[in-house]
């Protein structure tokens, strides 16, 4: 059971981001982390691989200045090995060109099983990237899985819906998006701390994976605006005279979420 | 800030660990190798998230729930305390600094120090128990037999088993010497064990399958005094031949204390009755390698007023910026605390000594490691030197620091600081411990200029005078804004010397008296210069890194602004100090009580 996970480093969240005036695009020279919203696929593909007893956990991330340090809280937590792409013309990357990369990169750690992926990035968000490697490696696609087991050769998935869940199956290998909080993920140990600093990260340029064009020149998109968020505003205070939990339920209701 | 009240600091963990200290250049030494400043620096990141996220939103629950005794004699600590220890056993960080012969890791103590400042920060309460494990695993490993080695060590470094250190009874506090616990010889050579404890932390608790009690007491004919104590190994769970665990030993916890804080923290009145010990070492050796262990122990100490200092900055920090009350100058609406010079003032208060002391604690720690790995014998016993003397500063002087930055936070809070519910007064009162126990920080004070000045007959002392003088120096050469700060600790270090070549005279004179009672004010002098030192140095080398890509410009910038601010305005205590440490024993004599 080999699973490939596509991990996202981003900028600490913690830290007040900044936007590159001249195209909108997040700044993204510092220290990375791993993007929390990976590290349920992380988890996942580690039980997965576990519970198969046998095979592996490989990554895929494409960051610029080989930013490594999320690719190492991964590793750490338990991976095997990791292609890192990384590539000063791949900024301004669409996330069909990502995509098509984050594939390429993928081929290169041997036979798949399974390539899993967050549902979207913690500071991107497009939401589209999985989808597109499974279109790119011309593989299914299953999307917003809350639980994923594999059956023989068959994959079966809780997949998230407004409602409940979907019991989906389908045959691998396939590619499955994983919702943000599904699993526990685990901390790196410090066993695993050390063991992480002798496991294989093969640095590769857009070049090496015969991914042309790629950057501002391969994009399909572009970002014509930034607006900042609305201000918060106040919020709506119910006085309770006998019937608060009424004006609480007709507000839920509005709010669509009962 | 997080959710959690505290993130680790790390930015400032790593610079100084990489340019107030030398990590790198410990990682040069043999047994170090692979502890380079990349690995160290990725082990602070994620213990500190670990700690962060699990450990800090226990701290307010152990502060509410408190541990508690059961009518069996068995201790409950606070919900999440168990399996929060179970995720530190099963990660691994208990073993980071110990042999790997025992299943350690092998790093050097001085990032051991480091994660245990993020630890104590998250939780003082619960990074106590890990804290006495280690000092018992310390003792064990300088003195124990290899057979005792081998039975409790591996699982001690793991933290499968944790650790106590019983001396206080009653009657002997500070004056162990006092004590009366009494072990009689058995027939299988071990030896059976009777007395009562007071004030053992974590002497009985529900986070691990065993407890190794290190307890101090008299065998029979042993001479008065310290120098007639024993130490012996008595496991609450006596250990069998191929390491299972057997039947309970005759030791009980029979009562816990209320207190002022660490409420999460048992501390047990552990009665021994007849219990089976086993002698570590020689009998009658027990408080030389007491003091061993201490040496460790009392920077850990030190290190809880940092640790407790820097979360209740954070708390503050973040309060001040979001707190709006009144029109700070120059404004022209409504304004942030944060705004007003006076709140200001506490803030930087806070973090220049914060800052001084994680030098301080980090530079003893590094000495420590010197002292034991550097092949250079020399160096090796000028390093031990220098950490002898920085111990009792560390601990005195950082423990003061912790009462004060911790009740500086709640001022910055105002009323709200006294309410419990903003957490920050649970920090004030946590802290309260710290310059009592380890040794009360009298005691390090008359450590300090009763024992440690007279290091290799005063020239230790002098060889730190001239470090910090060099370093003054330095600062005055290189201009600009470090020159003011250069001047300033060249007159803290001037007046430091004139303290310390009076008390040299007063202990040649015999006037003894006259010494002890300018004990505690020169420490606090000595802690004062101290972190002008290392601010200086910090200063010096935030200078030097200019423009480098790991750390950015206004985090270096401010540590010139720290630096300049802790030297022209805290660094002049020093010299106010003088006339305290200098008068003599005349008017306290004199006071009738």
């Amino acid at each position: 059971m080999n699973v490939i996970v596509c991990v996202k480093q981003i900028p600490d969240p913690a830290q007040v981001g900044s936007l590159d005036p001249t195209d909108n695009t997040l700044k993204r020279e510092g220290k990375l982390i791993l993007d929390e919203s990976d590290s349920y696929g992380v988890e996942m593909a580690l039980q997965l691989v576990d519970t198969a007893g046998g095979g592996e956990v490989g990554l895929v991330s494409m960051a610029p200045n080989d930013e490594m340090s999320g690719l190492r809280t991964a590793l750490a937590m338990g991976a095997a090995k990791a292609v890192l792409v990384s590539d000063a013309e791949l900024a301004g990357s669409d996330a069909l060109t990502t995509a098509k990369v984050l594939a390429a990169a993928a081929s290169r750690l041997g036979d798949i099983d399974l390539i899993i992926a967050g549902t979207e990035s913690s500071d991107g968000y497009t939401g589209t990237v999985p989808e597109q490697i499974a279109e790119v490696l011309g593989l299914p696609s299953i999307t917003f899985a809350k639980s994923v087991a594999i059956d023989g050769g068959t994959l079966r998935v809780n997949r998230q819906t407004e409602a409940g869940y979907d019991e989906v199956t389908c045959p691998l290998p396939a590619v499955v998006s994983v919702t943000a909080g599904v699993v526990e993920p685990r901390y790196p140990s410090f066993k695993g701390i050390m063991a992480a600093k002798s496991k294989p990260v093969e640095k590769v340029t857009a070049t090496d994976l015969g991914v042309t064009p790629v950057g501002w020149a391969g994009a399909g998109q572009q970002i014509v605006e930034v607006a900042a968020a609305p201000e918060r505003e106040a919020g709506e205070i119910v006085e309770d005279d006998g019937d608060a939990h009424l004006k609480i339920v007709e507000f839920l209701d509005k709010l669509k979420v009962i | 800030m997080t959710v959690t009240g505290y993130a680790a600091p790390l930015t400032d963990m790593r610079f100084v660990l990489e340019h107030v200290v030398d990590i790198g250049a410990l990682a040069a030494l043999a047994g170090f190798e692979h502890a380079d400043p990349a690995t160290v620096i990725g082990i602070l990141e994620e213990a500190g998230r670990f700690f962060a996220e699990q450990l800090a939103p226990l701290n307010r629950v152990g502060d509410v729930q408190h541990s508690r005794r059961n009518d069996d004699g068995s201790v409950t600590t606070p919900e999440g305390f168990a399996k929060a220890y179970q995720r530190y056993v099963d990660a691994g960080w208990p073993a980071v600094p110990f042999p790997p012969e025992y299943g350690g890791g092998g790093f050097p103590w001085v990032v051991a120090v480091a994660m245990q400042e993020v630890m104590t920060a998250a939780n003082m309460a619960f990074s106590l128990c890990p804290l006495l494990t280690q000092g018992a695993i310390d003792m064990l490993l300088h003195y124990g037999s290899e057979e005792q080695r081998e039975t409790y060590l591996s699982k001690m470094v793991t933290g499968e088993w944790t650790g106590t250190m019983n001396l206080t009874e009653p009657q002997a506090g500070s004056d162990v010497g006092a004590l009366t616990t009494r072990a009689v010889p058995a027939d299988d050579g071990s030896w059976r064990v009777t007395g009562q404890k007071i004030f053992i932390t974590y002497g009985e608790h529900d986070l691990a399958d065993n407890i190794v009690h290190l307890v101090l007491a008299r065998v029979p004919d042993a001479p008065p005094g310290t120098k007639g104590i024993s130490c012996f190994i008595v496991p609450k769970v006596l250990v069998a031949a191929d390491g299972s665990l057997g039947p309970r030993n005759a030791v009980e916890c029979v009562s816990i204390e209320e207190k002022m804080g660490i409420n999460a923290s048992p501390t047990c009145v552990m009665a021994y009755d007849g219990a089976t010990g086993f002698l570590v070492g020689e009998a009658n050796q027990g408080m030389r390698y007491m003091f061993k262990m201490m040496n460790t122990a009392r920077l850990s100490v030190g290190l809880e007023g940092l640790s407790l200092g820097e979360r209740a900055y954070q708390q503050a920090v973040a309060y001040a910026a979001e707190r709006r009350q009144g029109q700070a100058p120059g404004a022209s609406a409504g304004s942030a605390i944060v705004d007003h010079p006076d709140v200001r003032r506490m803030l930087l208060t806070m973090r220049a000594q914060i800052e001084a002391l994680r030098c301080v604690a980090y530079l003893t720690a590094e000495c420590m490691d010197l002292a034991a790995r550097h092949p250079d014998a020399s160096v090796r016993e000028a390093r031990q030197e220098l950490a002898d003397l920085l111990t009792p500063i560390s601990k005195g002087w950082g423990t003061d620091l912790g009462v004060e930055l911790t009740s500086i936070a709640v001022q910055v809070h105002g009323g709200m600081g006294y309410v419990e519910e903003t957490g920050v007064a649970q920090h004030y009162r946590d802290i309260r411990i710290a310059p009592i126990y380890e040794g009360t920080n009298g005691i390090q004070a008359i450590d300090l200029v009763g024992r440690k000045l007279g290091l290799r007959d005063g020239a230790a002392v002098t060889e730190l005078l001239d470090a910090i003088a060099a370093t003054a120096a330095e600062a005055i050469g290189a201009g600009d804004d470090l020159n003011v700060i250069g001047i300033a600790l060249d007159g803290a270090q001037h007046a430091l010397r004139q303290a310390t070549t009076w008390l040299r005279q007063a202990s040649a004179d015999g006037r003894h008296d006259d010494v002890l009672a300018g004990a505690t004010p020169y420490l606090r002098m000595a802690g004062v210069v101290a972190g002008g030192w290392m601010l200086a140095r910090s200063a010096l080398a935030a200078s030097a890194i200019q423009g480098e890509a790991t750390f950015t410009d206004e985090f270096l910038a401010q540590k010139t602004v720290t630096a300049r601010f802790y030297a022209t305005q805290l660094l002049p205590q020093a010299a106010g100090l003088l006339p305290a440490v200098t008068a003599g024993v005349e008017d306290l004599a004199a006071a009738r009580f």
